[in-house]
């Protein structure tokens, strides 16, 4: 009975809820650590190698299915959980009076956890997918003068430089009109004589990102939308990270102190998260 | 304390003729009710309205009158036991309202709390709750040991009397936004935990209270701390989570 309990009773649900929203705050904490680096000046190819880390390195690629696995679970448990309670009364009060003796977000987490998805879903389908899927995805290029005339390079994985103007998008592109080299497998730059790797480009994120929220039509939108996310998710774990501690059974001397801290998190994580798009948007050149 | 007054006020009332029939809020005026008088007596008032004029009195939960038996409950105005922190319905008085208020009253809301008649509702669910592991197995033969033989900590001994205080009212779950019993199955999983002579069943007590709350049909704590606000005794959140602490520890055995 024990082990069937540890999945289906109520406690067991809030221990998982609790468990996958601490690791996602976890998640939070790396992700913000990553994106504050947009705000360094002159960072793209600092800004990029990260990507590159993040999405090549096995260790990270073990947290990041982890990560999606908390997303799903937080929300279906979340979403099982709403029904339920929903099911628990299925008349209503005429009258209630539910801010006497209860906070805004404690009783909003569910609406608030659903745009949380939404905005997950499309924040993913934006930087996400591009990053992983798209064929179309730039490489990082950089502007040198070389003898008065300006020339586009590609960055290289292992250090080196590739000129743009010798490079094809595809094989066929490359014996049309003869260029040495081509790309294949979104990154790799291939000789075209040879058929054989000769390097690897760095995926331009920073390019994707800063375009994103610089768009002529829809920078502006993005970023108001991006914002009032993080507003949302503000109020999200205004509740849930010390509800978390509670949800575990953790509620002793050290609770007005989690208390605070969640206070903090819930509040400075969202904003500096909020920062970046707004940085993008009005100040960046 | 200022002189009592005599106010006029307008009720909505959930009236229902049995738990199978559809209730309906109805509306009934009720002229110079004493600020002093209890909620209750109020009620009383207009039952004695009520049946003067030759109509069916309301049904309503009571017993001592003192916050002692849990048998009061009432939503008043959207908060279980109405305004007021700390006390049980008989305990509040019509001071707490003006003279022209418009005051709903309605049964406690929850699927394992159905209605029986008015605003009485049945909370045997409670009962068996309690009957799941609620107790401690003692040899009544008489040759019981004396508990006071044990020594318990005073914080332990504190601790347990604190969520002992619970009168198992529902004001808890009445007020939860997900029909919640966690506040009361806690307080009484902590009150036996705390101490030596429960811990001798803790692990089957908590498995069989929280299975049997699950299958009453109550809904899953959200951690908003209403019940904490709106417990007549005071219990304490704490006792929620020592219960899932408790569960934990239980369900690893």
């Amino acid at each position: 009975m024990a082990k069937s309990a540890l999945l289906k009773s109520s406690i067991a649900k809030k221990y998982w809820m609790a468990l996958t929203g601490l690791f996602l705050c976890l998640f939070l904490t790396g992700h913000l650590a990553g994106n504050l680096q947009l705000l360094v000046p002159n960072n793209a190819l600092n800004f990029n190698k990260y990507a590159l880390f993040m999405t090549s390195n096995p260790a990270v690629k073990l947290l990041s299915y982890l990560t999606y696995l908390s997303i799903l679970f937080h929300a279906v448990d979340g979403f099982m959980l709403t029904i339920q309670n929903k099911k628990a009364r299925p008349i209503g009060y005429a009258k209630q009076n539910a801010a006497a003796n209860s906070s805004f977000s404690s009783r909003n987490m569910a609406i608030l956890g659903t745009l949380i998805l939404v905005f997950i879903v499309t924040h993913m389908v934006n930087f996400w997918a591009r990053m992983h899927f798209d064929k179309n995805m730039p490489l990082q290029t950089i502007t040198v003068e070389v003898m008065g005339q300006k020339q586009e390079l590609y960055m290289m994985v292992n250090g080196g430089y590739m000129p743009t103007n010798q490079v094809a998008k595809t094989a066929e592109e490359a014996k049309k009109n003869g260029a040495p080299t081509y790309i294949a497998n979104k990154t790799d730059f291939m000789n075209t004589q040879a058929n054989v790797k000769v390097g690897e480009g760095y995926k331009d994120l920073y390019k994707i990102t800063v375009d994103f929220f610089k768009h002529p039509k829809f920078g502006l939108i993005a970023t108001i939308l991006y914002v009032l996310s993080m507003f949302v998710l503000a109020f999200h774990l205004l509740h849930g990270f010390q509800s978390a501690f509670q949800s575990l059974g953790i509620n002793n001397k050290l609770t007005p102190a989690i208390k605070a801290f969640g206070k903090f998190f819930a509040i400075v994580v969202p904003l500096l998260f909020a920062i970046i798009p707004v940085y993008i948007h009005f100040i960046l050149k | 304390m200022s002189a009592a007054k005599n106010i006029n006020i307008t009720l909505k009332i959930w009236r229902q003729k049995n738990s199978k029939a559809k209730g309906s809020l109805e509306t009934y005026t009720l002229n110079e009710v004493s600020t002093a008088s209890s909620f209750l007596e109020m009620l009383d008032q207009l039952n004695e309205q009520l049946v003067n004029e030759r109509k069916e009195p309301v049904a309503f939960d009571h017993d001592c009158r003192e916050g002692i038996c849990g048998m009061c409950s009432l939503f008043i105005n959207g908060r279980a036991h109405g305004p007021d922190t700390g006390i049980t319905t008989c305990q509040l008085h019509m001071r707490m309202f003006k003279d022209g208020d418009t005051i709903y009253v309605e049964p406690w809301r929850s699927k394992a709390f159905p209605v029986i008649k008015d605003l009485v509702v049945d909370r045997s669910s409670f009962d068996r709750i309690q009957q799941a592991g609620g107790f401690v197995s003692v040899n009544t033969s008489g040759k019981t040991m004396d508990a006071n033989a044990i020594p318990i900590p005073k914080h332990d001994a504190d601790k347990s009397f604190e969520a002992a205080a619970c009168i198992g009212c529902g004001a808890c779950v009445a007020t939860c936004k997900n029909g919640s019993a966690m506040l009361f199955v806690g307080a009484k999983v902590s009150q036996y935990a705390l101490l030596p002579q429960g811990k001798v069943e803790a692990t089957q007590r908590v498995l069989n209270m929280v299975r049997q709350m699950d299958e009453e049909g109550f809904g899953n704590c959200t951690n908003t701390g209403a019940c904490e606000i709106e417990c007549p005794k005071g219990i304490s959140l704490e006792n929620i989570a020592r219960m899932n602490r408790e569960y934990l520890k239980a369900s690893m055995k």
